[in-house]
């Protein structure tokens, strides 16, 4: 009892140097912040070029609100995934964190692939990014978005090797939570995406 | 090769094939003198995968001096021009290529000098002044290295394999479009700064969570020295408006590339939201510059005045102050864009407000003199010289961000007098007093006095003679940026100018003189004590230089000062933490910064040529150098206090 009390007397500044844990944790951190400020800048662009169709069509005549539901529902449901993936890791329960695992990837796979038929149509139809400074927004903030989930679909592979190979060392573990991290940050960049882009459309 | 071709060497343009030629003459120099003396596993081994701060540190500080001479052989052939250019002359220099030669010196001296110089002092500096024994990830920290090391490769590779950008050192929109910049001018700018940008983004990230993770036992905020504080503001700084940077120049690449519409004249781009984007990036650039210097000045002022710093937390809060503000202020660069009264009236007020913890800044500096026990000695110099120097760029700062003035001066000489005025008198005079300064604790002797003092007055005495008649010219018309002009009153203080720049240039040969004579007198220079200025702060604890883990037992700091506490009390020993000693592990040498260095060069190379293959080559062999890091476990160290002990004695 006496030492917890003379631990929780010294302020936490001077405590001296944070476990290896914490430090990892912390610089993760302070890289997904730096990421959502790239994402800010690309969400001022939207929001200055959003009515500048230059004579194509704009976001109402583009976008189908059933599929960007079925999109959001898919990422939504895929950062649970990813909770329990991270429960499980926690608990050192390899064949949870397996499942939990294969729901994440299957989940993000299903939502670029919404994604990727999106663009295609858009493509198709001659509405791409070349058509109007609008759309070349809307590509770049959108892709972006996409891109950052094929990253993290293939860091969840590397992962899963990681933890068949080498097992559950204290770095396997870490870069597993710097992983869960990094997908829930890109849910919530998704909720601004789906509302300014998707909802905000005219 | 994509668009890379053999007509992409300049062999009709004389002066950047034979200074290219000097260049690699000088390389080839170099790396037969290293063969000769069997260097390379001593390089290689010590220096080119070390993950050592100290070593990361110096290896900046060599670039930012290399850098310099570049950057700075671009200044002398501007003003060389302009001495030469009046009325109906037209000087040597056609107007194509002192476009490239703008365009390059602002790029090099901010990007490559300015910012590599800071960043190194930082990442050798701050650990030992927290007491910590590396950054929080050592590894990363090469990589950040070693990636503005390609970005300066890229940059300078331009030289003899095409061309480099003309469209200024911020490339606007519509100029640096396409349609108006058909070649790979602006590629090579825009993948040199992507490239070197990701590496200070992640050397900003891993001194912050050094900063705020890794502070010996007891450091609370409140005892954290001044550079620390101002390391930390930049570092923020970095964290914050770095990812601006990348995002804005990745817009103008899918511009350049892909047939976006950002920036373009066409289909409703917006060549403005640029301007906007790149100076929410570029203002909080100048103060990522220049919070570091401050904190160099106070730490030389506070240690040569023999007397703590006047008014320690009003210099952390004003750093702080600043820290946030810079954010606010980013539109007085371009009052002429017609925002309106009332947006220029804000951003003039808010730029007008930074001056006042500035303020507060000087006179704490001035009170810290007042009273104390001075001491001349060079970094002293360059401290006593940046206060004259940096009121009067400061003053013309704050005249200029009054709209209606701003009008009158925009694009002008007076605009270039006024920032080489604060980045010259604060940025670089900061440089070279850390260097000074902190050069025996890196090598365990000092930097040739005399000389030392000889390199201070020429840049001093030179920054005067260059940039005041930039001020008169200014006033009376000059636009910056101009090739010739006709007229001839002019000419004479064109020529005060290029006097000016020689008087520099003086400066710049006697640092590698002072450089040469130190290392050739280093037996009779040597400090065997660690701590040859009487220094206040933790850094001067350990020996020169210090050993690789910096301290073998963690100290507890009782105080702010605490290394001038400990000899105070007598003996100059700090306390061990509480539990401190026992064996730890550091990290070992890796490749792996250097490797993924390579090839994002080569992946950057092939992106400017749009050669595909180089490109996905290049992107590949990060990958599987990234992957193959992933499976290492043998990745550090053990070492034990007791052997370093030893060695300490040694």
């Amino acid at each position: 009892m006496t030492t917890a009390a003379t631990v929780d007397a010294v302020p936490v500044s001077e405590r001296g140097p944070a476990p290896r844990r914490v430090i990892v944790g912390y610089g993760f951190w302070l890289f997904l912040l730096s990421d959502i400020i790239v994402f800010s800048a690309f969400f001022a662009a939207y929001a200055v070029l959003a009515g500048r169709t230059a004579g194509g069509p704009g976001g109402v005549q583009l976008f189908d609100r059933g599929r960007v539901l079925a999109e959001t529902g898919c990422l939504l449901f895929s950062s649970f995934a990813c909770a329990m993936m991270s429960v499980a890791a926690e608990l050192r329960q390899r064949g949870w964190m397996v499942l939990g695992a294969a729901l994440t990837f299957a989940l993000g796979a299903a939502f670029l692939g919404l994604e990727l038929a999106e663009f295609a149509g858009m493509l198709a139809r001659g509405d791409g990014p070349g058509r109007s400074a609008f759309l070349s927004a809307f590509f770049a903030l959108v892709g972006l978005h996409g891109l950052h989930v094929a990253t993290g679909l293939a860091w969840l592979l590397v992962m899963l090797a990681q933890v068949f190979t080498l097992g559950w060392r204290p770095r396997v573990a870490g870069r597993l939570a710097c992983f869960a991290l990094f997908w829930h940050a890109l849910d919530i960049v998704w909720i601004g995406v789906f509302t300014i882009v998707y909802l905000g459309a005219h | 090769m994509g668009k890379l071709g053999w007509d992409a060497i300049p062999l009709h343009e004389p002066i950047p094939l034979v200074s290219a030629a000097v260049v690699l003459l000088v390389l080839a120099g170099v790396l037969v003198l290293v063969t000769a003396k069997g260097g390379w596993p001593v390089l290689w081994r010590d220096w080119i995968t070390s993950v050592d701060h100290k070593r990361i540190g110096v290896m900046y500080i060599v670039l930012a001096l290399v850098m310099l001479v570049r950057g700075f052989a671009d200044a002398l052939m501007m003003r060389s021009q302009l001495a030469l250019a009046a009325g109906q002359a037209r000087g040597y220099l056609p107007p194509e290529h002192y476009d490239q030669v703008f365009s390059a010196h602002g790029t090099i001296m901010i990007f490559f000098v300015a910012m590599t110089f800071m960043v190194g002092l930082m990442n050798f500096v701050v650990p030992l002044q927290i007491g910590a024994r590396d950054v929080a990830f050592p590894v990363l920290n090469s990589a950040s290295f070693w990636l503005t090391a390609s970005g300066v490769l890229l940059t300078n590779v331009s030289l003899v394999v095409g061309e480099f950008s003309r469209a200024g050192w911020l490339a606007y929109p519509p100029l640096s479009e396409l349609a108006y910049s058909p070649g790979v001018g602006v590629d090579y700018w825009l993948w040199s700064l992507q490239i070197s940008g990701v590496g200070t983004l992640l050397s900003g990230i891993n001194l912050t969570t050094t900063i705020l993770k890794m502070r010996a036992p007891g450091m609370g905020y409140g005892r954290m020295p001044i550079f620390t504080w101002t390391a930390l503001a930049s570092n923020l700084l970095i964290v914050a408006a770095f990812p601006i940077l990348t995002a804005t120049l990745g817009m103008l690449l899918l511009d350049r590339n892909l047939g976006f519409h950002f920036f373009t004249n066409e289909a409703g781009g917006n060549m403005m939201m640029y301007v906007n984007l790149i100076w929410a990036w570029g203002h909080p650039e100048v103060y990522i510059l220049i919070l570091p210097a401050f904190g160099i000045y106070s730490e030389v002022i506070a240690t040569f005045a023999g007397k703590p710093l006047f008014g320690y937390r009003s210099m952390a809060a004003a750093t702080m102050a600043i820290c946030v503000l810079s954010f606010m202020v980013w539109l007085h660069h371009f009052f002429t864009m017609g925002a309106g009264a009332d947006v220029n009236a804000f951003f003039g007020i808010a730029t007008s407000i930074i001056a006042i913890p500035t303020g507060v800044k000087i006179f704490n500096w001035l009170f810290t003199l007042y009273g104390g026990t001075l001491r001349l000695e060079v970094p002293m110099l360059w401290a006593i010289g940046f206060i004259v120097t940096f009121v009067v760029g400061g003053a013309t700062g704050v005249l200029m961000a009054i709209p209606p003035a701003d009008f009158q001066l925009h694009n002008s000489l007076f605009l270039v007098a006024h920032f080489h005025n604060v980045i010259i008198g604060g940025v670089v005079f900061g440089a070279f007093a850390g260097y000074t300064y902190w050069f025996p604790k890196a090598f365990g002797f000092r930097l040739h006095e005399g000389l030392g003092k000889a390199v201070f007055w020429c840049w001093f005495v030179g920054f005067w003679l260059a940039f005041l008649p930039l001020y008169v010219l200014g006033l009376a018309g000059a636009t910056r940026r101009m090739q010739h002009y006709p007229e001839t009153q002019w000419q004479p203080l064109m020529i005060v100018a290029l006097a000016g720049a020689l008087v520099i240039l003086a400066g710049i040969v006697l640092t590698g003189v002072q450089l040469a004579v130190s290392i050739r007198q280093r037996d009779r220079r040597r400090d065997a004590t660690g701590d040859p200025w009487d220094g206040r702060t933790l850094e001067w604890a350990t020996r020169s230089p210090p050993p690789a883990w910096n301290f073998a037992v963690l100290p507890q700091v009782e105080g702010l000062d605490a290394f001038w506490e400990a000899k105070r009390r007598g003996g100059g020993t700090l306390a061990p933490a509480a539990g401190a000693g026992g064996a730890f592990e550091m990290p070992r040498p890796t490749a792996l910064g250097v490797t993924v260095a390579f090839f994002a060069f080569v992946a950057g190379f092939g992106l400017v040529w749009h050669a595909g293959w180089l490109a996905l080559a290049g992107l590949v062999g990060i990958l599987v150098a990234c992957l193959a890091r992933g499976w290492r476990t043998d990745t550090e160290v053990e070492v034990m206090p007791d052997a370093g002990r030893a060695e300490a004695a040694s």
